[in-house]
């Protein structure tokens, strides 16, 4: 039978971007109209009120012992409603990091952002959430560093994640 | 080793025009448990899970990435299927045919109360080349084809709006419907145009729910707790995605899942069924499935049939005694879920004020609203 | 296994591009033509389509799937869409071995086509929106931070150099070089590749694969129709996917399980007990360098934190003990999501036919294993053909 497609037989028509800049080729521009305000239900609800109030809150499972961040109202392992709320440390340990030099929408940064999973303490050990690093030379982030949270001024705090304005190292 | 495969557990919430108290995920949880339970397993035991959901419906892409955890898949197969809850179904029946799994678990919801701009969402589903620039509101669409509908077949528009009457006021008997109304024909007469000759009335609103299936092979049927409904048939086809290029009259998409359906349930007359779940975001298109799905040969039969109260919950046959889509919701691609809801509560005698004393055997039918053409057809029976 | 045997009797593909100038319907029309063509079949002759295509926010189109369809034969046929982000390309091609293993249908068309680049300002912004719209959202997170914390986890954890992971882009750009619809072959040097620009640290930017636009797609048949179809078909013998928990900061990034447990669920369906030992041919999914290594170790074909040493050993060469990604993976040819993995299918089938021309790995190779990631590291999907009939 046939064989794999030779080159000329591999169709495609790459397109210059200079092309599409300077209206050589048609295009149709669109911008969505699309907006959503999404129910944060029970577990992120009460989540988003105590980060406002400046405290961390996780959810525990009696049957796992699980502490858990960001909390939900279910054990996704025992597959039954968790049982209570328990406040958590805002102190924690970066379980992993980068040193981001490209924004999301694809600028390059001089200055680089330092996205970090953090192991919030008070909770199980390895229940990290997403964050950001700042307040030390990107040189010297290391795995397994101490940090702590910079809660935003509470007039400013508006009940998200960003009530806390980034995470720096505890230093001993 | 057999073919059979049965529906032995639902779980599902009941339908809210706006549901704040819970997020999806906490909805999910609700309607899991529920269909867990109803069927007497642990989730541990589900060989695989399929979500029927489309990103933009949820605002969030890649949305199967927020599905496991609180249907109990976490580390288990699992996939998304961007189609109704009945295209889940008949996955999840290949599935189990395949040997690839005993016991498979289909979920689909509605959270379409936090979409805010919904018209430009199904706006943001037309061609961007060719549809998209004109600008029209996507209802548009449906009066379109309302329009060439009723020329053709010889339907009248108030014969349509005796189906929104029908299903509003069957969903007064359903405790779990969202629109409930003792709907007069004048009230849908004197609605406004939305597009013409589409009436508000006529259209259906939409709904928070969700719903939860579990289907087994046969030997775990026959060990559910309660009666399984089994899968006699499915189909499922897609028409022309291109509006200029389409039936504008017929649902082929029901027509060619239905002849699928119905062969592999060896049914010859349709008839034969003893209710239908059919979809009726819009009024006509409860008719336009009907006939589509080998019921009435022609237009005129169709008319015939709904004056003389046919399709009625009292009537040779029942269609949309849950109320249908016009008066449960229209729940997105959850909506399959619930027809199949109402035919297994059927089935087992479950439907409270709305059981039908012959309830042997059911047809779900779906469509995923415009601007598709897409389509499926499951049918049920207690034997 | 209780359903039918099942083949894969043809496949097709465009070119990878930066950016095309078809529309996603026309990418999908021209790589299932080729499909169909290559195993003489006509549309008439296929039961059902299935399409594999990843985030609807790129080809900037809602319900993408009922757009594509008409471009992919599937007027007046059974349709249906199947989803797992990054995974899909491979997952497709499990979705379409159940429909007709199950006896429903005895031939489907399966593609798989991305457009990325409609997206503007740069479809590399869309990746915003994968991120929880709560928890994480107000960060503004982008794709790359999600790969660079798991790059430097599975750096740490294993006392990995960064050098290790730069010769996997060496060896597939170079292997790409020899594809037909390749985006991005290139003579390089692992000095090269630690030269390049850092995107987020660890990860330089000649470790990314780009956004790309381009459709793939096969042909799958049953057992008889297999045969007369082709007399080569190549059997699909395993299939498994699997899906970890959301909470992928809750999860330590180290080490793949979700690609272990899609894994061995292929295996065992294919009757594989030792993958190192009975698989000649790997395709793992390489969107970022290190990931091919790590998929390797998902794979179990290489030990916890060896992938790196095997690959500097040569064992994972063209012409080495077990030649990995011959094509040029997602780093040479490109990536357009789904059809990524499915590029991937489709080197198998050519391997193991012995049509893969200047990329034909020496030696007879009996059975591959494809295998694509997706969605917040949570993705493994894996399919294992090879030339002998499953039992």
């Amino acid at each position: 039978m046939k064989s794999q497609p030779e080159a000329k037989f591999v169709r495609g028509t790459p397109l210059d971007e200079k092309a599409l800049k300077h209206g050589k080729t048609f295009s149709v521009t669109y911008v969505p109209k699309l907006h959503y305000a999404w129910d944060t239900g029970e577990a992120i609800g009460r989540y988003l009120a105590e980060l406002k109030e400046g405290r961390l809150i996780a959810r525990a499972c009696r049957k796992c012992e699980r502490v858990m961040i960001p909390p939900r109202m279910f054990c996704e392992r025992c597959f039954r409603p968790t049982d209570e709320w328990v406040y958590v440390k805002d102190t924690g340990k970066i379980f992993t990091f980068s040193l981001c030099y490209v924004s999301w929408d694809v600028r390059r940064l001089k200055q680089p952002e330092i996205p970090a999973v953090i192991e919030i303490d008070g909770a199980s050990p390895g229940m990290g959430i997403l964050h950001v690093v700042k307040k030390i030379r990107p040189g010297k982030v290391r795995i397994g560093m101490a940090v702590r949270a910079v809660w935003k001024p509470k007039s400013q705090r508006i009940g998200s994640v960003t009530d806390i304005a980034y995470w720096e190292p505890i230093k001993k | 080793m057999s073919d059979r495969v049965a529906i032995i557990g639902i779980g599902f919430t009941s339908l809210q025009p706006s549901t704040p108290h819970a997020s999806f995920k906490e909805l999910m949880f609700e309607a899991a448990q529920k269909a867990y339970h109803d069927a007497g397993v642990e989730p541990s035991e589900i060989d695989s899970f399929v979500t029927c959901a489309e990103d933009l419906n949820e605002g969030l892409s890649i949305f199967d990435e927020y599905t496991p955890d609180q249907l109990g898949a976490v580390q288990k197969p699992m996939h998304t299927l961007t189609q109704d809850g009945l295209h889940g179904i008949a996955d999840a029946l290949m599935q189990i045919r395949s040997g690839i799994a005993e016991l498979v678990v289909v979920e689909a919801h509605s959270k379409a109360s936090n979409i805010k701009t919904p018209e430009w969402l199904l706006d943001y589903a037309l061609d961007p080349l060719y549809n998209r620039p004109l600008g029209f509101n996507p209802h548009a669409l449906a009066g379109l084809e309302m329009n060439v509908f009723l020329h053709e077949t010889g339907i009248r528009a108030e014969q349509c709006a005796q189906i929104a009457v029908k299903n509003r006021t069957n969903a007064l008997r359903n405790p779990i419907a969202a629109y409930p109304l003792a709907l007069t024909p004048v009230n849908v007469e004197s609605s406004p145009y939305v597009s013409y000759p589409l009436r508000e009335a006529e259209i259906a609103e939409r709904a928070d729910g969700c719903a939860v299936v579990v289907l087994a092979n046969e030997k775990r049927a026959h060990r559910a707790q309660s009666k399984p409904a089994w899968v006699c048939g499915v189909g499922f086809a897609n028409d022309s995605a291109t509006l200029e290029s389409r039936d504008w009259v017929r649902a082929e998409y029901v027509r060619i899942a239905a002849e699928r359906a119905y062969r592999q349930a060896a049914i010859q007359n349709p008839r034969a069924i003893h209710l239908f779940e059919v979809d009726d975001t819009y009024a006509y298109k409860e008719l336009q499935h009907l006939i589509a799905l080998g019921l009435y040969s022609d237009g005129a039969e169709a008319g015939r049939s709904v004056e003389a109260g046919e399709t009625k919950p009292d009537g040779k046959m029942p269609v949309n005694v849950s109320g249908g889509v016009l008066g449960m919701g229209l729940t997105l691609e959850a909506s399959g879920l619930y027809r199949i809801v109402e035919i297994v509560l059927q089935l087992r005698g479950q439907a409270g004020m709305r059981q039908l004393a012959n309830a042997r055997i059911g047809l779900a039918q779906s469509w995923r609203g415009v601007p598709t053409t897409s389509g499926a057809v499951v049918i049920l029976g207690s034997e | 296994m209780a359903g039918r045997k099942v083949a894969v009797v043809g496949a097709g593909m465009t070119k990878f591009m930066h950016r095309a100038l078809e529309t996603p319907k026309e990418l999908a029309w021209l790589a299932a033509k080729p499909a169909l063509d290559s195993a003489e079949m006509k549309l008439n002759q296929i039961d059902c389509v299935v399409v594999g295509s990843a985030p609807d926010a790129f080809d900037g189109l809602h319900m993408k799937g009922e757009y594509l369809s008409d471009g992919c034969g599937a007027w007046k046929k059974p349709y249906l869409r199947c989803y797992v982000g990054g995974g899909t390309g491979v997952y497709a091609v499990a979705q379409a071995w159940f429909h007709v293993a199950s006896g429903l249908f005895d031939t489907a068309l399966v593609i798989c086509e991305e457009k990325m680049s409609s997206c503007l300002p740069h479809p590399q912004a869309a990746f915003l929106t994968i991120f929880d719209h709560i928890t994480e959202q107000p960060l503004k997170p982008n794709l790359l931070w999600i790969f660079a914390l798991e790059q430097n986890r599975y750096m740490q954890t294993y006392g990995i150099a960064l050098k290790d992971i730069a010769a996997v882009s060496v060896k597939n750009k170079r292997n790409a070089l020899d594809h037909p619809a390749a985006q991005l072959g290139a003579k390089l040097t692992v000095e090269d590749v630690l030269a390049s620009e850092i995107m987020a640290w660890p990860v330089h930017r000649l470790m990314v694969s780009p956004t790309s636009d381009g459709a793939v797609a096969v042909v799958l048949a049953e057992e008889e129709t297999a045969r007369r179809i082709s007399d080569t078909p190549v059997w699909i013998q395993g299939v498994g996917w699997c899906l970890d928990t959301t909470y992928w900061t809750n999860r330590d990034l180290a080490y793949p399980e979700y690609v272990e447990k899609a894994a061995w669920m292929a295996y065992r369906m294919a009757g594989v007990r030792e993958p190192r030992k009975e698989i000649n041919i790997a395709e793992p999914y390489d969107p970022f360098a290190y990931k091919e290594l790590h998929h390797l170790e998902g794979l179990q074909l290489a030990p916890k934190g060896q992938a790196p040493k095997l690959l500097a050993d040569g064992v994972f060469d063209r012409d080495g003990d077990l030649p990995v990604t011959p094509s040029g993976g997602l780093l040479g040819v490109g990536n357009p999501i789904a059809a990524a993995g499915l590029m991937k299918i489709c080197e198998l089938f050519w391997q193991l036919r012995g049509e893969a021309g200047k990329r034909q790995v020496p030696g007879k190779a009996e059975r591959g294993v494809a295998q694509a990631w997706g969605d917040l590291m949570q993705v493994g999907t894996v399919v294992v053909m090879g030339t002998r009939e499953p039992v």
